[in-house]
């Protein structure tokens, strides 16, 4: 095959825009990606957590978050001896910056971090009016922000307060449980900066995900299991304290 | 009148068609494409394999330690631009004695077998890599020595 200069001269712009669109990349997509194919969950180990805040800063970071307000969060908990259905919860910053020492009062003292449950049966997506958030079909619970309308249905719905108004956006804004990344085959940010493993995420349709032999083997619970909300984020080690 | 009805649903449908989003009922009920959307946002922290296709030689340091399922970015920070292009963007130097007690200060809600010291009673302010090597902390005994030696001056 042979081009002339002609020839040549005319499938120059052309090939000067392809080049263009190599050098631009694709956008970036998951092709080997099939929604069908999992099931995402999270574990969470309590009794791992020493409450650095890694995860609450990881998260910021990765997503955004506006400050002083949170996709995921971490809370002490202090039970004291004698009351133990009413126990002290604090939570500076989140977590974000640490904690202070605990004080020397007896009784149990432990960390919870805190997301969106991604519940099967989620109450948020139920009660959006437009359609806007979803349990997309691999079990993560999404919002639509082009489509929000910022009416609060879906923050005064969830069970946990894991949702909030976005202050510059006015939309619904939540843990996407890092969609982005684990897409990607990526874990989320907060378990990649878990210093301790006490977060673990959790592909509940991977049978080869060590997240089943856990649930064999020791006690899980979730957090409110009486609201029926089917959450997928699961705990060990979880105090009957926990709210 | 037929004819009225007639127009009315023609006309019903096609604002419908225009202002319906084409994606929308893909799935369920909401815009299929906003997965996409979400799914093609960048990412900020590159995780661990991405560090290890390089630096192979940390991660033999981190093995025999207990520092080694500590993930690179937990103490380096988020550092995906760097993998992107590691010549010109480097990451920032660490300061120990901030970010060691960030996990070690000691506090009663932490696991009891956490290792955790009072930083001020334990190192009284030096930064904590005058003993310790960050990807494998524990001290073997001469270094322990020398240490000291270095740190009493």
């Amino acid at each position: 095959m042979s081009i002339s200069r002609r020839q040549m001269l005319l499938l120059l712009p052309a090939a000067a825009v392809a080049w263009k669109h190599v050098l631009a990349g694709t956008p970036e997509a998951s092709p080997n990606y099939k929604l069908s194919d999992h099931w995402w969950g999270m574990l969470i180990d309590i009794t791992k957590c020493i409450g650095c805040g890694n995860c609450v800063r990881a998260c910021q970071t990765e997503n955004d978050v506006p400050d002083g307000y949170f996709r995921t969060w971490v809370e002490r908990y202090h039970v004291s001896d004698y009351d133990i259905e009413n126990p002290h919860v604090d939570s500076p910053d989140g977590g974000k910056k640490g904690f202070l020492p605990s004080k020397e009062e007896g009784g149990k003292n432990f960390f919870v971090p805190k997301l969106c449950n991604h519940c099967s049966d989620s109450p948020c997506t139920q009660v959006c009016p437009v359609g806007a958030t979803f349990i997309s079909p691999d079990g993560v619970v999404l919002v639509d922000q082009k489509y929000c309308l910022g009416c609060r249905y879906c923050v005064q719905a969830c069970p946990y307060g894991c949702r909030f108004i976005h202050p510059q956006k006015n939309v619904a804004e939540k843990c996407t449980l890092c969609y982005h990344r684990i897409t990607k085959g990526l874990t989320t940010a907060c378990c990649e900066n878990c210093p301790t493993g006490a977060r673990q995420l959790a592909d509940l349709k991977n049978p080869n995900d060590p997240i089943h032999e856990f649930l064999k083997t020791h006690s899980v619970q979730v957090l409110k299991p009486y609201m029926a909300t089917h959450s997928k984020t699961f705990y060990n080690g979880l105090d009957g304290s926990v709210r | 009148m037929a004819a009225v009805f007639v127009v009315g649903i023609l006309v019903f449908l096609g604002v419908r068609a225009s202002l319906v989003p084409r994606s929308f009922g893909q799935y369920g009920h909401y815009r299929g494409d906003a997965i996409t959307e979400i799914a093609a946002r960048p990412v900020n922290f590159a995780g661990h394999q991405a560090c290890e296709d390089c630096h192979a030689d940390v991660l033999e340091k981190k093995k025999s330690g207990k520092h080694v399922n500590v993930n690179c970015e937990a103490c380096h920070g988020p550092l995906a631009k760097h993998v992107d292009d590691p010549g010109s963007v480097q990451p920032a130097k660490l300061d120990t004695a901030v970010l060691c007690v960030r996990c070690h200060e000691a506090n009663l809600a932490k696991p009891k077998g956490f290792p955790q010291v009072a930083s001020a009673d334990h190192s009284s302010g030096l930064p904590c890599d005058t003993c310790h090597q960050p990807h494998s902390p524990a001290i073997v005994a001469e270094e322990k020595s020398e240490a000291k030696a270095g740190g009493k001056k």
